[in-house]
Protein backbone atom coordinates (compact mmCIF):
# COMPACT_ATOMS: atom_id res chain seq x y z
CA UNK A 1 0.00 0.00 0.00
CA UNK A 2 1.22 3.51 -1.15
CA UNK A 3 2.26 5.64 1.90
CA UNK A 4 -0.52 8.74 2.19
CA UNK A 5 0.94 11.68 0.85
CA UNK A 6 2.49 13.92 3.10
CA UNK A 7 3.73 10.91 5.59
CA UNK A 8 7.60 11.47 6.27
CA UNK A 9 9.66 8.70 4.43
CA UNK A 10 12.15 8.78 6.75
CA UNK A 11 13.71 5.67 7.79
CA UNK A 12 13.24 5.19 11.80
CA UNK A 13 15.99 2.89 12.81
CA UNK A 14 14.04 0.27 15.23
CA UNK A 15 14.49 1.59 18.89
CA UNK A 16 16.49 -0.87 21.21
CA UNK A 17 16.88 -1.82 24.72
CA UNK A 18 20.22 -3.45 26.56
CA UNK A 19 19.06 -6.20 28.37
CA UNK A 20 21.11 -5.06 31.97
CA UNK A 21 22.27 -1.33 32.16
CA UNK A 22 25.72 -2.19 32.34
CA UNK A 23 25.95 -2.78 28.35
CA UNK A 24 26.23 0.53 26.76
CA UNK A 25 24.80 0.87 23.31
CA UNK A 26 25.73 4.10 22.65
CA UNK A 27 28.82 4.01 20.65
CA UNK A 28 29.50 1.98 17.44
CA UNK A 29 30.61 -0.98 19.68
CA UNK A 30 28.72 -2.18 22.80
CA UNK A 31 30.73 -2.60 25.54
CA UNK A 32 30.29 -3.62 29.34
CA UNK A 33 30.51 -0.46 31.71
CA UNK A 34 30.86 -0.74 35.20
CA UNK A 35 30.30 1.91 38.25
CA UNK A 36 33.88 2.29 39.53
CA UNK A 37 34.64 3.79 43.23
CA UNK A 38 36.24 7.06 42.62
CA UNK A 39 38.07 6.24 45.96
CA UNK A 40 39.54 2.69 45.95
CA UNK A 41 38.66 1.98 42.31
CA UNK A 42 36.40 -0.89 43.18
CA UNK A 43 34.20 -1.89 40.60
CA UNK A 44 30.39 -3.04 40.25
CA UNK A 45 27.63 -3.13 38.45
CA UNK A 46 24.27 -1.51 38.89
CA UNK A 47 23.05 1.17 40.85
CA UNK A 48 25.23 1.36 43.55
CA UNK A 49 24.86 3.69 47.25
CA UNK A 50 28.46 3.32 47.92
CA UNK A 51 31.01 1.63 48.43
CA UNK A 52 31.27 -1.97 49.88
CA UNK A 53 35.14 -2.18 49.94
CA UNK A 54 36.14 1.19 51.10
CA UNK A 55 33.00 2.80 52.12
CA UNK A 56 33.08 5.66 50.07
CA UNK A 57 29.86 7.46 49.49
CA UNK A 58 31.56 9.82 46.52
CA UNK A 59 29.77 9.46 43.06
CA UNK A 60 31.04 6.39 41.03
CA UNK A 61 33.21 6.97 37.64
CA UNK A 62 32.20 5.07 34.65
CA UNK A 63 34.67 2.79 33.96
CA UNK A 64 34.59 0.57 30.57
CA UNK A 65 35.54 -2.50 30.38
CA UNK A 66 37.21 -4.92 27.83
CA UNK A 67 35.50 -6.70 26.00
CA UNK A 68 38.14 -9.85 26.12
CA UNK A 69 38.98 -11.94 28.74
CA UNK A 70 39.44 -15.25 29.67
CA UNK A 71 36.88 -18.45 31.47
CA UNK A 72 37.35 -18.41 35.22
CA UNK A 73 34.31 -21.07 35.62
CA UNK A 74 32.11 -22.70 33.74
CA UNK A 75 28.90 -24.82 34.26
CA UNK A 76 26.98 -26.56 31.39
CA UNK A 77 23.29 -26.22 32.26
CA UNK A 78 21.30 -29.78 30.86
CA UNK A 79 18.48 -29.21 33.00
CA UNK A 80 17.28 -25.63 33.07
CA UNK A 81 14.58 -23.58 34.24
CA UNK A 82 11.00 -24.01 32.50
CA UNK A 83 11.27 -22.12 29.22
CA UNK A 84 15.19 -21.93 28.96
CA UNK A 85 16.68 -23.80 26.07
CA UNK A 86 19.36 -26.35 27.49
CA UNK A 87 22.04 -27.49 27.50
CA UNK A 88 23.84 -23.75 26.91
CA UNK A 89 27.11 -22.39 29.00
CA UNK A 90 27.21 -20.24 32.00
CA UNK A 91 30.34 -19.24 32.72
CA UNK A 92 31.94 -16.23 34.69
CA UNK A 93 34.80 -14.47 32.92
CA UNK A 94 37.36 -13.13 33.58
CA UNK A 95 37.64 -9.54 31.66
CA UNK A 96 41.38 -8.66 30.32
CA UNK A 97 42.42 -5.41 32.59
CA UNK A 98 39.97 -5.42 35.57
CA UNK A 99 36.14 -6.74 35.97
CA UNK A 100 34.10 -10.06 36.25
CA UNK A 101 31.17 -10.63 34.79
CA UNK A 102 28.49 -13.56 34.36
CA UNK A 103 27.22 -14.34 31.38
CA UNK A 104 26.84 -17.08 28.57
CA UNK A 105 29.47 -18.33 26.76
CA UNK A 106 27.92 -19.29 23.01
CA UNK A 107 28.91 -20.37 19.57
CA UNK A 108 30.89 -23.18 21.52
CA UNK A 109 30.15 -27.20 21.37
CA UNK A 110 28.48 -27.25 25.22
CA UNK A 111 30.51 -30.50 26.54
CA UNK A 112 33.60 -30.60 28.77
CA UNK A 113 35.82 -31.11 26.02
CA UNK A 114 34.90 -27.89 24.05
CA UNK A 115 35.03 -25.78 27.00
CA UNK A 116 38.20 -25.26 29.43
CA UNK A 117 39.14 -22.88 32.07
CA UNK A 118 41.14 -20.06 30.71
CA UNK A 119 39.85 -20.20 27.52
CA UNK A 120 40.56 -16.56 25.55
CA UNK A 121 36.91 -15.27 24.70
CA UNK A 122 35.34 -12.15 23.24
CA UNK A 123 32.05 -10.29 23.97
CA UNK A 124 29.50 -10.70 21.79
CA UNK A 125 25.73 -9.25 21.03
CA UNK A 126 22.52 -10.28 19.79
CA UNK A 127 18.94 -9.68 19.73
CA UNK A 128 16.69 -11.61 22.17
CA UNK A 129 13.16 -10.08 20.89
CA UNK A 130 11.36 -7.81 20.08
CA UNK A 131 8.54 -6.05 22.16
CA UNK A 132 4.66 -4.77 21.62
CA UNK A 133 6.31 -1.33 20.69
CA UNK A 134 8.64 -2.68 18.59
CA UNK A 135 11.68 -2.21 20.47
CA UNK A 136 14.17 -5.09 20.47
CA UNK A 137 16.32 -6.09 23.90
CA UNK A 138 19.89 -6.62 23.10
CA UNK A 139 21.80 -9.50 24.84
CA UNK A 140 25.20 -10.21 25.44
CA UNK A 141 27.64 -13.50 25.59
CA UNK A 142 31.15 -14.49 24.87
CA UNK A 143 32.43 -16.56 22.09
CA UNK A 144 35.73 -18.34 21.78
CA UNK A 145 38.36 -16.20 20.57
CA UNK B 1 34.76 -14.12 80.74
CA UNK B 2 31.45 -15.56 79.77
CA UNK B 3 30.31 -19.04 80.65
CA UNK B 4 30.22 -21.70 78.32
CA UNK B 5 27.39 -22.98 76.30
CA UNK B 6 26.43 -26.46 76.34
CA UNK B 7 23.75 -29.11 74.33
CA UNK B 8 22.10 -31.35 76.37
CA UNK B 9 19.19 -31.78 73.88
CA UNK B 10 19.68 -32.86 70.65
CA UNK B 11 17.03 -34.61 67.87
CA UNK B 12 16.15 -34.32 64.48
CA UNK B 13 13.65 -35.63 62.01
CA UNK B 14 14.10 -38.24 59.54
CA UNK B 15 14.85 -36.22 56.14
CA UNK B 16 12.35 -37.28 53.44
CA UNK B 17 9.64 -36.30 52.16
CA UNK B 18 6.21 -36.67 54.72
CA UNK B 19 2.94 -35.46 53.07
CA UNK B 20 0.92 -36.68 56.36
CA UNK B 21 2.79 -34.45 58.29
CA UNK B 22 2.81 -30.63 58.45
CA UNK B 23 5.31 -28.59 59.75
CA UNK B 24 4.38 -27.63 63.12
CA UNK B 25 3.90 -31.13 63.54
CA UNK B 26 7.37 -32.11 62.63
CA UNK B 27 8.97 -29.14 64.50
CA UNK B 28 6.56 -29.86 67.62
CA UNK B 29 8.17 -33.92 67.16
CA UNK B 30 11.40 -33.03 67.94
CA UNK B 31 11.37 -30.31 70.44
CA UNK B 32 9.83 -32.31 72.86
CA UNK B 33 11.57 -34.79 71.83
CA UNK B 34 14.52 -32.79 72.66
CA UNK B 35 13.48 -31.45 75.97
CA UNK B 36 12.81 -34.81 77.06
CA UNK B 37 16.29 -35.75 75.80
CA UNK B 38 17.38 -32.45 77.99
CA UNK B 39 15.63 -34.05 80.71
CA UNK B 40 14.04 -30.06 81.21
CA UNK B 41 10.43 -28.71 80.47
CA UNK B 42 8.80 -25.82 78.53
CA UNK B 43 9.23 -23.71 81.82
CA UNK B 44 12.63 -24.16 82.19
CA UNK B 45 13.09 -22.47 78.54
CA UNK B 46 14.00 -18.92 78.65
CA UNK B 47 14.36 -18.03 74.70
CA UNK B 48 13.46 -19.84 71.51
CA UNK B 49 15.47 -19.30 67.94
CA UNK B 50 13.13 -20.44 65.04
CA UNK B 51 14.49 -20.90 61.62
CA UNK B 52 12.65 -21.41 58.17
CA UNK B 53 12.70 -20.15 55.28
CA UNK B 54 9.72 -21.36 53.50
CA UNK B 55 7.91 -20.21 56.77
CA UNK B 56 9.22 -17.74 58.36
CA UNK B 57 7.85 -16.23 61.39
CA UNK B 58 6.72 -19.54 62.83
CA UNK B 59 8.50 -19.31 66.37
CA UNK B 60 5.31 -18.36 67.99
CA UNK B 61 3.16 -21.13 66.56
CA UNK B 62 5.42 -23.58 67.60
CA UNK B 63 5.48 -22.46 70.88
CA UNK B 64 1.19 -22.74 71.23
CA UNK B 65 1.68 -26.52 69.95
CA UNK B 66 4.39 -27.30 72.78
CA UNK B 67 3.89 -24.50 75.52
CA UNK B 68 3.53 -20.91 75.24
CA UNK B 69 5.07 -19.78 78.30
CA UNK B 70 5.56 -15.84 77.08
CA UNK B 71 9.58 -16.59 76.07
CA UNK B 72 11.07 -14.24 73.42
CA UNK B 73 11.11 -15.72 69.96
CA UNK B 74 13.63 -15.21 67.32
CA UNK B 75 12.59 -16.16 63.94
CA UNK B 76 15.36 -16.09 61.37
CA UNK B 77 15.91 -16.47 57.69
CA UNK B 78 19.84 -16.20 56.77
CA UNK B 79 19.37 -18.60 53.81
CA UNK B 80 20.63 -22.26 54.06
CA UNK B 81 22.33 -20.77 57.61
CA UNK B 82 19.02 -19.92 58.63
CA UNK B 83 19.08 -23.04 61.40
CA UNK B 84 23.15 -22.34 62.54
CA UNK B 85 21.33 -18.57 62.75
CA UNK B 86 18.53 -19.62 64.87
CA UNK B 87 21.21 -21.51 66.89
CA UNK B 88 22.74 -18.48 67.53
CA UNK B 89 19.87 -16.63 68.82
CA UNK B 90 19.54 -18.97 71.75
CA UNK B 91 23.15 -19.06 72.13
CA UNK B 92 24.18 -15.38 72.30
CA UNK B 93 20.85 -14.87 74.70
CA UNK B 94 22.93 -17.29 77.20
CA UNK B 95 26.36 -15.76 76.59
CA UNK B 96 24.58 -12.82 77.27
CA UNK B 97 22.78 -13.79 80.46
CA UNK B 98 19.72 -13.28 79.61
CA UNK B 99 18.75 -16.72 79.98
CA UNK B 100 20.35 -20.56 81.38
CA UNK B 101 18.41 -22.64 79.15
CA UNK B 102 17.74 -22.01 75.65
CA UNK B 103 15.49 -23.99 72.32
CA UNK B 104 16.74 -23.41 68.78
CA UNK B 105 14.60 -25.13 65.90
CA UNK B 106 14.87 -25.51 62.19
CA UNK B 107 12.64 -26.98 60.45
CA UNK B 108 11.47 -26.91 56.60
CA UNK B 109 8.73 -28.75 54.52
CA UNK B 110 9.62 -28.32 50.98
CA UNK B 111 8.43 -31.34 49.28
CA UNK B 112 9.57 -31.88 46.04
CA UNK B 113 10.62 -28.33 44.99
CA UNK B 114 12.85 -28.95 42.06
CA UNK B 115 15.24 -26.60 41.06
CA UNK B 116 16.50 -23.84 43.70
CA UNK B 117 17.09 -20.68 42.71
CA UNK B 118 14.94 -19.01 40.37
CA UNK B 119 14.00 -15.55 40.87
CA UNK B 120 10.87 -13.82 39.12
CA UNK B 121 11.33 -11.96 35.93
CA UNK B 122 8.82 -9.13 34.34
CA UNK B 123 6.20 -10.63 31.45
CA UNK B 124 5.38 -7.48 30.65
CA UNK B 125 4.93 -7.26 26.64
CA UNK B 126 7.15 -4.07 26.52
CA UNK B 127 10.75 -4.10 27.50
CA UNK B 128 10.83 -1.91 30.59
CA UNK B 129 14.27 -2.16 33.12
CA UNK B 130 13.33 -3.11 36.61
CA UNK B 131 16.20 -3.75 39.37
CA UNK B 132 19.30 -2.41 40.25
CA UNK B 133 20.67 -3.73 37.16
CA UNK B 134 17.68 -2.56 34.92
CA UNK B 135 17.00 -6.26 32.95
CA UNK B 136 14.25 -6.04 30.63
CA UNK B 137 14.06 -10.04 30.44
CA UNK B 138 13.87 -12.67 33.34
CA UNK B 139 18.23 -13.13 33.82
CA UNK B 140 18.29 -16.85 33.46
CA UNK B 141 19.72 -18.84 31.09
CA UNK B 142 20.32 -15.28 29.46
CA UNK B 143 23.21 -14.24 31.42
CA UNK B 144 24.03 -17.42 32.60
CA UNK B 145 22.67 -19.29 35.24
CA UNK B 146 21.60 -18.63 38.95
CA UNK B 147 20.25 -21.65 39.75
CA UNK B 148 22.06 -23.34 42.40
CA UNK B 149 23.25 -26.50 40.73
CA UNK B 150 25.15 -24.22 38.18
CA UNK B 151 26.29 -21.59 40.68
CA UNK B 152 27.67 -24.31 42.61
CA UNK B 153 29.23 -26.23 39.79
CA UNK B 154 31.08 -22.61 39.04
CA UNK B 155 32.45 -22.80 42.21
CA UNK B 156 33.70 -26.14 42.09
CA UNK B 157 35.60 -25.15 38.65
CA UNK B 158 36.87 -22.36 39.97
CA UNK B 159 38.65 -24.27 42.14
CA UNK B 160 39.42 -26.69 39.83
CA UNK B 161 41.08 -23.70 37.35
CA UNK B 162 43.22 -22.71 40.60
CA UNK B 163 44.53 -26.12 41.82
CA UNK B 164 46.11 -29.21 40.40
CA UNK B 165 44.79 -32.57 40.05
CA UNK B 166 40.81 -31.46 40.28
CA UNK B 167 38.38 -32.25 38.15
CA UNK B 168 34.86 -34.01 36.96
CA UNK B 169 35.74 -37.45 38.69
CA UNK B 170 37.09 -35.68 42.26
CA UNK B 171 34.03 -34.04 42.44
CA UNK B 172 32.59 -37.56 41.55
CA UNK B 173 34.39 -38.85 44.04
CA UNK B 174 33.07 -36.57 46.64
CA UNK B 175 29.12 -37.88 46.52
CA UNK B 176 30.50 -41.71 46.38
CA UNK B 177 31.72 -41.14 49.36
CA UNK B 178 28.71 -39.57 51.11
CA UNK B 179 26.29 -41.64 49.63
CA UNK B 180 28.30 -44.73 51.31
CA UNK B 181 28.08 -42.71 54.24
CA UNK B 182 24.52 -42.72 54.06
CA UNK B 183 23.62 -45.80 54.07
CA UNK B 184 24.25 -46.19 57.86
CA UNK B 185 21.82 -43.49 58.73
CA UNK B 186 18.03 -44.35 59.32
CA UNK B 187 18.02 -40.43 59.77
CA UNK B 188 18.87 -40.22 55.99
CA UNK B 189 16.66 -38.81 52.81
CA UNK B 190 18.68 -41.67 50.65
CA UNK B 191 20.35 -44.58 51.72
CA UNK B 192 21.70 -46.18 48.08
CA UNK B 193 25.45 -46.33 47.66
CA UNK B 194 26.48 -45.74 44.02
CA UNK B 195 29.49 -46.75 42.20
CA UNK B 196 31.87 -43.89 41.00
CA UNK B 197 31.20 -44.94 37.60
CA UNK B 198 27.23 -44.59 38.25
CA UNK B 199 27.10 -40.78 39.42
CA UNK B 200 29.78 -39.92 36.60
CA UNK B 201 27.50 -41.18 34.12
CA UNK B 202 24.45 -40.24 36.08
CA UNK B 203 22.03 -37.43 33.90
CA UNK B 204 23.98 -34.26 33.91
CA UNK B 205 22.02 -31.36 35.78
CA UNK B 206 24.62 -28.77 35.34
CA UNK B 207 27.98 -30.50 34.57
CA UNK B 208 30.18 -31.19 36.45
CA UNK B 209 27.21 -31.80 38.53
CA UNK B 210 25.29 -35.23 38.00
CA UNK B 211 22.02 -36.18 39.44
CA UNK B 212 23.64 -38.15 42.65
CA UNK B 213 25.78 -34.74 42.87
CA UNK B 214 23.06 -32.56 43.79
CA UNK B 215 21.07 -32.51 47.40
CA UNK B 216 17.62 -33.43 46.87
CA UNK B 217 15.22 -30.92 48.65
CA UNK B 218 12.65 -32.74 51.08
CA UNK B 219 11.04 -32.04 54.32
CA UNK B 220 12.78 -31.88 57.88
CA UNK B 221 12.90 -30.40 61.40
CA UNK B 222 15.74 -30.44 64.01
CA UNK B 223 16.03 -28.91 67.58
CA UNK B 224 18.88 -28.61 70.25
CA UNK B 225 18.49 -27.35 73.51
CA UNK B 226 21.60 -25.21 75.15
CA UNK B 227 22.44 -24.55 78.79
CA UNK B 228 24.47 -23.13 80.57
CA UNK B 229 27.66 -23.99 82.44
CA UNK B 230 26.59 -22.69 85.99
CA UNK B 231 22.86 -24.35 85.07
CA UNK B 232 24.19 -27.39 83.98
CA UNK B 233 26.13 -27.76 87.08
CA UNK B 234 22.74 -28.14 89.05
CA UNK B 235 21.39 -30.86 86.36
CA UNK B 236 21.65 -34.65 87.33
CA UNK B 237 24.98 -36.09 86.31
CA UNK B 238 23.57 -38.17 83.15
CA UNK B 239 22.70 -34.62 81.49
CA UNK B 240 26.28 -33.33 82.45
CA UNK B 241 27.35 -36.41 81.17
CA UNK B 242 26.04 -36.33 77.73
CA UNK B 243 26.40 -32.94 77.80
CA UNK B 244 28.46 -31.46 74.12
CA UNK B 245 30.22 -28.45 74.56
CA UNK B 246 30.16 -25.33 72.12
CA UNK B 247 33.76 -24.65 72.17
CA UNK B 248 33.39 -21.98 69.32
CA UNK B 249 30.21 -20.75 67.89
CA UNK B 250 31.37 -18.31 64.74
CA UNK B 251 29.14 -16.32 62.23
CA UNK B 252 30.71 -14.43 59.22
CA UNK B 253 29.49 -12.51 55.96
CA UNK B 254 30.80 -12.53 52.79
CA UNK B 255 33.85 -9.82 52.09
CA UNK B 256 33.98 -7.39 49.53
CA UNK B 257 35.60 -9.15 46.86
CA UNK B 258 36.73 -8.36 43.05
CA UNK B 259 34.67 -11.27 41.66
CA UNK B 260 31.65 -10.27 43.73
CA UNK B 261 30.36 -8.48 40.52
CA UNK B 262 29.78 -11.47 38.52
CA UNK B 263 29.42 -14.64 41.28
CA UNK B 264 28.63 -14.78 45.14
CA UNK B 265 31.81 -15.96 47.31
CA UNK B 266 31.32 -18.92 49.53
CA UNK B 267 34.64 -19.40 49.76
CA UNK B 268 36.69 -16.36 51.91
CA UNK B 269 33.60 -16.10 54.78
CA UNK B 270 34.41 -19.90 55.47
CA UNK B 271 37.83 -19.36 55.67
CA UNK B 272 37.64 -16.46 58.02
CA UNK B 273 34.70 -18.48 59.90
CA UNK B 274 37.23 -21.33 60.51
CA UNK B 275 39.84 -19.48 61.38
CA UNK B 276 38.15 -17.83 64.30
CA UNK B 277 36.70 -20.76 65.40
CA UNK B 278 39.96 -22.61 65.70
CA UNK B 279 40.83 -19.58 67.54
CA UNK B 280 38.80 -19.58 69.65
CA UNK B 281 38.22 -23.23 70.43
CA UNK B 282 41.93 -23.89 70.45
CA UNK B 283 41.34 -27.01 68.07
CA UNK B 284 43.68 -27.57 65.33
CA UNK B 285 41.85 -29.01 62.64
CA UNK B 286 43.84 -32.14 62.50
CA UNK B 287 42.33 -32.99 65.82
CA UNK B 288 38.91 -33.27 64.43
CA UNK B 289 36.93 -36.43 64.91
CA UNK B 290 34.49 -35.40 62.27
CA UNK B 291 32.89 -32.77 60.09
CA UNK B 292 29.60 -32.17 58.83
CA UNK B 293 30.11 -29.30 56.04
CA UNK B 294 27.56 -27.81 53.67
CA UNK B 295 27.72 -29.93 50.30
CA UNK B 296 24.76 -28.79 48.73
CA UNK B 297 26.17 -30.37 45.82
CA UNK B 298 29.69 -32.61 45.62
CA UNK B 299 31.07 -29.69 44.19
CA UNK B 300 30.70 -27.40 47.20
CA UNK B 301 31.98 -30.30 49.55
CA UNK B 302 35.37 -30.57 47.89
CA UNK B 303 36.31 -27.28 47.80
CA UNK B 304 35.28 -26.72 51.62
CA UNK B 305 37.68 -29.29 52.66
CA UNK B 306 40.45 -26.26 51.53
CA UNK B 307 38.34 -23.73 53.01
CA UNK B 308 38.31 -25.56 56.71
CA UNK B 309 41.84 -26.61 56.71
CA UNK B 310 41.12 -30.41 56.06
CA UNK B 311 43.90 -30.58 53.87
CA UNK B 312 47.18 -28.60 52.75
CA UNK B 313 45.95 -25.62 50.59
CA UNK B 314 45.15 -26.78 47.02
CA UNK B 315 45.00 -30.33 47.77
CA UNK B 316 41.54 -31.01 48.09
CA UNK B 317 41.59 -33.24 45.38
CA UNK B 318 44.52 -35.21 46.65
CA UNK B 319 42.25 -35.41 50.10
CA UNK B 320 39.51 -37.38 47.99
CA UNK B 321 42.24 -39.02 45.95
CA UNK B 322 43.59 -40.59 48.76
CA UNK B 323 39.59 -41.27 50.59
CA UNK B 324 40.39 -38.76 53.96
CA UNK B 325 36.79 -37.75 53.80
CA UNK B 326 35.77 -41.12 54.35
CA UNK B 327 34.31 -42.47 57.51
CA UNK B 328 37.59 -44.65 57.87
CA UNK B 329 39.77 -41.78 56.76
CA UNK B 330 42.04 -38.98 58.04
CA UNK B 331 39.24 -36.73 58.42
CA UNK B 332 35.73 -38.16 58.28
CA UNK B 333 33.56 -35.57 56.49
CA UNK B 334 29.70 -35.78 56.64
CA UNK B 335 29.63 -39.27 57.76
CA UNK B 336 25.37 -39.25 57.78
CA UNK B 337 25.76 -38.86 54.25
CA UNK B 338 25.47 -34.94 53.99
CA UNK B 339 23.39 -32.64 52.44
CA UNK B 340 23.85 -34.94 49.13
CA UNK B 341 22.36 -37.92 50.31
CA UNK B 342 20.97 -37.12 53.93
CA UNK B 343 19.06 -34.25 52.29
CA UNK B 344 18.84 -30.41 52.67
CA UNK B 345 15.65 -28.87 53.86
CA UNK B 346 17.20 -25.66 53.63
CA UNK B 347 16.20 -23.97 57.29
CA UNK B 348 16.50 -27.43 59.34
CA UNK B 349 20.32 -27.92 58.04
CA UNK B 350 22.29 -25.70 59.75
CA UNK B 351 20.96 -27.37 63.31
CA UNK B 352 20.58 -31.40 61.87
CA UNK B 353 24.17 -31.26 61.74
CA UNK B 354 24.63 -30.03 65.20
CA UNK B 355 22.68 -32.49 65.91
CA UNK B 356 24.66 -35.02 63.85
CA UNK B 357 27.68 -34.26 65.60
CA UNK B 358 26.49 -33.96 69.34
CA UNK B 359 25.17 -37.72 68.63
CA UNK B 360 28.65 -39.01 67.30
CA UNK B 361 30.20 -37.23 70.43
CA UNK B 362 27.80 -38.90 72.87
CA UNK B 363 28.39 -41.76 71.70
CA UNK B 364 24.85 -42.59 70.15
CA UNK B 365 25.18 -42.82 66.69
CA UNK B 366 24.53 -46.11 65.88
CA UNK B 367 25.98 -48.09 63.24
CA UNK B 368 27.44 -44.76 61.40
CA UNK B 369 29.37 -44.30 65.17
CA UNK B 370 32.62 -42.40 64.57
CA UNK B 371 34.52 -44.61 67.69
CA UNK B 372 35.99 -42.75 70.09
CA UNK B 373 34.56 -38.99 69.01
CA UNK B 374 35.88 -36.05 70.84
CA UNK B 375 35.91 -33.23 68.31
CA UNK B 376 33.52 -32.39 65.88
CA UNK B 377 32.97 -29.34 63.71
CA UNK B 378 29.51 -27.95 61.55
CA UNK B 379 29.28 -26.19 58.48
CA UNK B 380 26.89 -24.11 56.62
CA UNK B 381 27.05 -21.61 54.23
CA UNK B 382 23.77 -19.80 52.92
CA UNK B 383 24.49 -18.26 49.05
CA UNK B 384 24.76 -13.94 49.28
CA UNK B 385 26.15 -15.44 51.88
CA UNK B 386 26.09 -16.24 55.33
CA UNK B 387 28.63 -18.67 57.19
CA UNK B 388 28.48 -20.15 60.65
CA UNK B 389 30.66 -22.67 62.00
CA UNK B 390 30.75 -24.55 65.51
CA UNK B 391 33.04 -26.49 67.41
CA UNK B 392 31.91 -29.02 69.68
CA UNK B 393 33.76 -30.79 72.24
CA UNK B 394 33.01 -33.96 74.57
CA UNK B 395 32.94 -32.92 77.74
CA UNK B 396 31.88 -36.40 79.81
Amino acid sequence: MAAPIGAALVSRPMAQIPVVNYLDLSGDTPLLVAQKCSDCGALYFGRRNACAKCFSTRPFERQELARTGSVRAFTIVQRAAPGVKAPYVSAIVDLDGAGHVKANVINVEPSPEAIKTGMPVRLTTFTLGTDDEGTEAIGFAFEPA
Amino acid sequence: MTDDVYIIGATMHKFGRFPDKDSMDMASEVSINALADAGVTMADIGVLGCGSLLEPGSGQRLLHEIGATGIPVYNVVNACATGATAIRAAYLTLKAGEADVGMAVGFEKMGKAGLLGLRPGTDSNVFTPSGRSGNVVPSEGVLGTGLMPGVFAEVGMDYARQNDGVGFEQFAKVAEKSHAHSTLNPLSQYRKAFTLEEIMNAEVIAWPNTLPMCGPTGDGAACVILVTGERLKSMPAETRKRAVKISASVMTSDPFVDTDMAAPDVNTLTRDAAKKAYEISGVDPQDLDLVELHDCFATAELVHYDNLGLCAPGEAGKFIDERGPWRDGKIPVNVSGGLVSKGHPLGCTGVANLVEVATHLRGEAGDRQIDGAKVGLTHVIGLGSACAIHVLEKVG
